[in-house]
């Protein structure tokens, strides 16, 4: 594996995405209120979310639990419909429903190894299926399964194809779902929290693999976590998410080593990190808010240490901060263009957290960058 | 395998110790064990009994003395009641166990083992089919409902409430009378009672089906392209087997307790009649019920349709703890009984909440070089 | 991460921080369960040995199956069927009354019921990592915290015991009036710190903190665990604190053991086990987790999987996944062994018999020159 090298290799700004989100919006009809007759609301899981996957990088999509991340992954998996925006595949519009041309293209693994993998089929029927249905298999179907197996390094393969989903570990059982997923040789991998379910011990073989599948067979990898330090690991680019809305986007050590949104800073802060000289302070506190009725304005403004007057009433823009790095916050906006609804901001909202530069970029720069610093330092 | 003792702590993993297929498993408990001997039992009875048994049915036993009616003429004379002529009764009827008549006679001096023999097939006949059908049924009904969801579920899910609503007893009695045949045909009969008692498995499966629905693994086999057929069918319906089945054998049970009210209230055909209908155990006991025969004490007439009943009717509730047992793998008792502890000669107090201490300091355990019993490979 | 060290194990004076100074509450001597009987018998503890003293945070780590939560549960004797204590003693040590020079120790392993009552909950308690099944659904926070003042401080009058309740969730970082709620109306977070207040109740002196915050989001994790070790420092409680996640430990435990396949490898301070651990399980464990600073390096993990515990391999468990294993660690099982004058301890053939260590499990023992885990917090 070669984690430096191939970051070096592809700047994952450059690269046209493979399978991109834009704009996706997906509310849920939820019981609100008390009574006999409560009424519904709408919660909004994921608000107005644009993501982009490009070829041979792995994007993380960090947030809590609650924060909508894998309503973002199951969306782009088509496995739910999102109720507004459109998934891109190679910049078209994937028509509705879930056409099998679209599960050759894009694959998911999910969570639990213990759930994704029905109980009754052995190991074999689940590599067999997918090369069945998209006539993949060729003539040999037992070497094609066995071909898969090794690529997820379960060797000897013979040894598991007879195997019930029960007699592996849970690793193993990961490793077969990521090989179910590679069966249709895909170009764009969906990993649900793949590790967060397994023992320590063996999350970075899986990891690794997933980084060994960007780098030989150039898949284009999303990575959903809530672990910081695995993003980090494992992921070219972070996108950090909160309460249904991305907030930061940018290269994943530049996000860890310089987190320009406060929510980004609060992760970082919370995180588990046994090279910690001193004890963390938190930078804010509190829970994520309701979503059936989200704070106005930035939605973290209520837990932010660094709020100010706009943020209640305004969401805040999409801001450019550095290469390949946006923060929707406000505090990296000129003081003289905090106004709302200023066409800068709209502009700038537009363009959101593609990836590409902004149509009109803001005014940015190291002032910026070092304001963010210096509010850290003074925590 | 795995071996995870905190899953063993709590629980949540699906049957760790399961090795191999499943199937070859399950009959190891005792209560699965004992439910299928005695049906098989009763399965064996319902296919030879015609041919063993040594009288027929209706044979009147024809020892007959003319009585002068003491009751009063306008009772006995002249009339004809199931078959036996007027003024006339029996020898010492109703006769009880002897080698002739191994359970007795009826109070007409017919033999009740012949007409047990007789009964066994017609009743579990009408059982099973209606439990295959109503199975069947709730299979079609529940499953789509679950796994298609919107109006579809709505729709359905409207059929089999409005089924559940309706009190099935009534609903029978008015299908046994008005539909032709019910009275001599044990199909029609069938038919009618799976009709009443497909509803109640509906709704489990349909449940049970919604929770699997949205199952990852369910979902993964959406993501890799699979149909929506072949879904329910390999991904689906597998796992709904133990419920299948126990609801298979629920509606059997209540299939039994149908049928057998039915003929008791005489809506399944009597077998003098013509055409004759079929003898069960429900029409045995309706005649025990019309000749007074548990206040008057013969009990060989009215015990062995009852038992009979009654031993079907455990049979499948321990079927039916055995399935249970085997999906919740918490009913199981899982070795650390008093009586296992006793066999391995441990005393200790087994109470909740306070785990038991064997006596004594034990020696340390042994190396486990030895405790590789070739199940090696894999591991967790 | 840690840079290499030269491999010498420089023979230091045993320096030692305030809480291994401290007394001993709760001492764990030989504590061996297994699941199930005889041949069936899982050895889930084996010969382990702990000493939580006064007001220190013990952190015990593992994977699933090593072992972990098994051994605490069976401490208190709160390990479900088929869990068996097949022999050790837990000798809980209670604050020593004036004027009475009688042994007060209590060993929880013969102790019998009403004992074991007195001391559960009122001397030693528990939280567990799902708060959602610990609390009861039913009733209110308020009136569990009434059903426990009550039986335990009988003392208390009503209003008493509701103001206890207040303070109580206060001490937590909750307001009062959460005491009118249910559980289900509390959010993951919310119902843990309550959890937590509950287990305070009765000011016990030793908390068993069994994966407290696995199931929470980091930022609630980090504010919970500040709580609650600002109200060790208060309050004064020995902690047992569970957890598969070594690097949140070395941040927060004062000493930390770590499991695996049912026995104990290594015990050392929070900082010498990071800084320096002297046993290949301990080193793999601890680079499992990337780090959060400097540059990205590919990083391996541990090969292989966690064992079978009914298929251990021969001698010590971790010798297949092992890149330093010799053919002794085939043969013959390591027991823990103090390792020098620090008070370190480790399982591990190669700190005996003259193997050569390698450089990775001979780092410099930082010892207590950098402040240790207990000092930095109370600096604060």
């Amino acid at each position: 594996m070669s984690l430096t090298a191939q970051q070096a290799a592809v700047p994952p700004v450059s690269v046209a995405p493979v399978l991109e989100g834009r704009g996706l919006t997906k509310y849920f009809s939820v019981k609100h209120g008390r009574g006999i007759f409560p009424g519904t609301a709408r919660l909004f899981a994921v608000d107005d979310v644009t993501i982009a996957l490009a070829a041979g990088t792995v994007t993380a999509l960090v947030g809590e639990s609650g924060s909508g991340k894998t309503t973002v992954a199951r969306m782009l998996a088509k496995i739910i419909n999102p109720d507004g925006g459109a998934v891109l595949l190679d910049g078209k519009p994937v028509p509705h429903g879930r056409p099998r041309s679209y599960a050759r293209q894009v694959q998911m693994v999910f969570q639990d190894p213990f759930a994704s993998l029905n109980p009754i089929h052995r190991i074999s029927y689940n590599l067999v299926r997918p090369l069945t249905i998209h006539h993949l298999g060729g003539d040999d179907l037992n070497e094609a399964v066995e071909e898969l197996l090794r690529r997820v390094a379960l060797e000897p393969p013979q040894q598991y194809t007879r195997k019930f989903p029960h007699e592996l570990s849970g690793g193993q059982r990961q490793r077969v779902a990521i090989a179910r997923a590679l069966s249709v040789r895909p170009r764009v991998l969906l990993a649900d929290e793949p590790v967060s379910m397994l023992d320590v011990s063996i999350r970075l073989g899986i990891l690794n693999l997933l980084a060994d599948l960007r780098d030989r067979d150039h898949l284009a990898i999303l990575y959903v976590t809530h672990d910081i330090a695995s993003a980090r690991y494992l992921a070219d680019t972070i996108v950090v998410m909160y309460a249904g809305q991305v907030v930061e986007t940018a290269p994943s050590e530049r996000l860890t080593d310089h987190p320009a949104h406060p929510y980004t800073q609060l992760l970082l802060s919370a995180a588990p990190d046994p090279d910690r000289a001193e004890p963390p302070s938190l930078a804010g506190s509190g829970a994520p808010p309701s979503l059936i009725t989200p704070p106005s304005g930035c939605r973290f403004h209520p837990r932010c240490p660094h709020a100010m007057a706009i943020c209640s009433t305004t969401a805040p823009p999409s801001v450019t901060v550095g290469p390949g790095h946006a923060s929707n916050c406000w505090l990296h906006v000129d003081e003289s263009r905090r106004v709302p609804d200023h066409p800068d901001v709209v502009a700038a909202k537009a363009s959101s957290t593609s990836l590409r530069p902004p149509a009109a970029p803001p005014p940015i720069g190291t002032t910026q960058m070092r304001r963010t610093e210096e509010d850290r330092s003074m925590e | 395998m795995s071996t995870d003792v905190t899953t063993l702590l709590t629980g949540p993993e699906p049957a760790p110790t399961s090795r191999g297929s499943r199937a070859i498993r399950m009959p190891r408990s005792p209560k699965i064990i004992a439910g299928l001997v005695i049906l098989a039992v009763f399965a064996v009875l319902a296919i030879i009994g015609p041919a063993i048994a040594p009288y027929s049915p209706n044979e009147i036993n024809q020892n007959w003395v003319k009585i002068t009616c003491q009751q009063g003429p306008g009772l006995c004379i002249g009339e004809i009641k199931d078959g036996v002529p007027g003024g006339y009764v029996p020898l010492e009827v109703p006769l009880g166990p002897s080698s002739a008549h191994p359970l007795g006679t009826t109070l007409l001096g017919q033999d009740v083992w012949s007409q047990l023999l007789n009964s066994t097939r017609p009743t579990l006949v009408v059982a099973f089919l209606a439990g295959l059908v109503a199975t069947a049924l709730s299979i079609l009904i529940g499953v789509s409902a679950g796994y298609l969801g919107g109006s579809a579920d709505e729709g359905l899910s409207l059929l089999s409430n409005v089924f559940l609503a309706i009190p099935g007893l009534p609903l029978l009695i008015v299908l046994a009378s008005y539909v032709p045949g019910a009275d001599t045909s044990v199909i029609v009969i069938g038919l009618i009672v799976a009709l009443t008692g497909w509803a109640y498995g509906s709704r489990v499966l349909r449940a049970q089906t919604l929770s699997l629905r949205n199952r990852d693994f369910v979902e993964a086999a959406r993501v890799s392209g699979e149909g929506r057929l072949r879904i329910i069918l390999a991904e689906v319906m597998p796992n709904l087997l133990p419920i299948i089945a126990s609801s298979f054998l629920f509606t059997t049970l209540y299939a039994i307790g149908a049928y057998v009210s039915l003929a008791f209230l005489g809506l399944a055909g009597t077998p003098t009649s013509s055409p004759p209908g079929p003898w069960n155990w429900g029409i045995m006991l309706q005649q025990v019920f019309d000749n007074n025969a548990v206040n008057t004490g013969y009990w060989w007439w009215w015990l062995p349709p009852g038992i009979c009943i009654a031993l079907v009717g455990t049979s499948l509730a321990l079927l039916n703890f055995g399935i249970d047992e085997f999906i919740n793998p918490r009913l199981r008792a899982v070795g650390l009984t008093r009586k296992a502890a006793r066999k391995a000669g441990i005393s200790f107090r087994a109470t909740l909440g306070f785990t038991p201490v064997m006596g004594g300091r034990k020696a340390p355990v042994a190396p486990v070089s030895g405790s590789n019993d070739g199940r090696g490979g894999s591991s967790r | 991460m840690s840079e290499m060290s030269p491999p010498a194990l420089a023979p230091r004076t045993p320096t030692h921080s305030s809480t291994r100074e401290a007394e001993p509450v709760l001492e764990i001597r030989g504590l061996n369960v297994d699941y199930g009987f005889g041949t069936e018998a899982v050895h889930a503890v084996v010969d382990c040995d702990l000493v939580l003293r006064r007001g220190q945070v013990l952190g015990l780590a593992g994977e699933s199956g090593s072992g972990k939560s098994t051994l605490s549960m069976a401490a208190i004797r709160l390990l479900r069927s088929p869990g068996v204590i097949t022999g050790g003693e837990v000798l809980f040590h209670p604050r020593p009354v004036e004027g009475d020079s009688s042994d007060p120790t209590i060993d929880l392993l013969r102790a019998d019921e009403a004992e074991l009552r007195r001391v559960r909950w009122s001397e030693i308690s528990v939280v567990f990592q799902s708060a959602l099944n610990a609390l009861n659904p039913v009733i209110t926070i308020g009136a569990q915290f009434d059903d426990l003042l009550k039986v335990h401080r009988p003392h208390l009058s009503s209003s008493e015991r509701w103001d206890r309740g207040v303070e109580l969730l206060e001490m937590v970082g909750m307001t009062g009036d959460r005491l009118r709620s249910y559980s289900h109306e509390l959010s993951g977070g919310m119902r843990q710190r309550a959890m937590i207040a509950m287990a305070l109740a009765l000011e016990p002196q030793v908390m068993i903190l069994d994966e407290p915050t696995t199931a929470l989001d980091v930022v609630t994790q980090r504010e919970i665990l500040e709580e609650l070790m600002g109200l060790r420092d208060r309050l004064g409680f020995a902690a047992l604190f569970i957890t598969h996640d070594l690097s949140l430990l070395v941040e927060l435990a004062d000493e930390i053991v770590v499991m695996y396949a049912g026995r104990l490898m290594e015990r050392a301070p929070a900082a010498s086990l990071f800084r320096a651990p002297r046993v290949p399980y301990t080193y793999g464990l601890l680079h499992c987790f990337p780090p959060m600073h400097g540059e990205r390096k590919p990083m391996e993990g541990i090969p292989g999987s966690p064992p079978d515990l009914r298929a251990l391999p021969s001698g010590c468990s971790f010798h297949p996944r092992c890149p330093w294993a010799m053919e002794r660690c085939r043969k013959e099982t390591p027991v823990l062994t103090r390792l020098d004058a620090s008070g370190r301890e480790a399982a591990c053939w190669l700190h005996s018999g003259g193997a050569t260590v390698p450089a990775e499990l001979a780092m410099v023992d930082p010892g207590d020159r950098g402040p240790s885990a207990a000092t930095r917090r109370v600096a604060r």
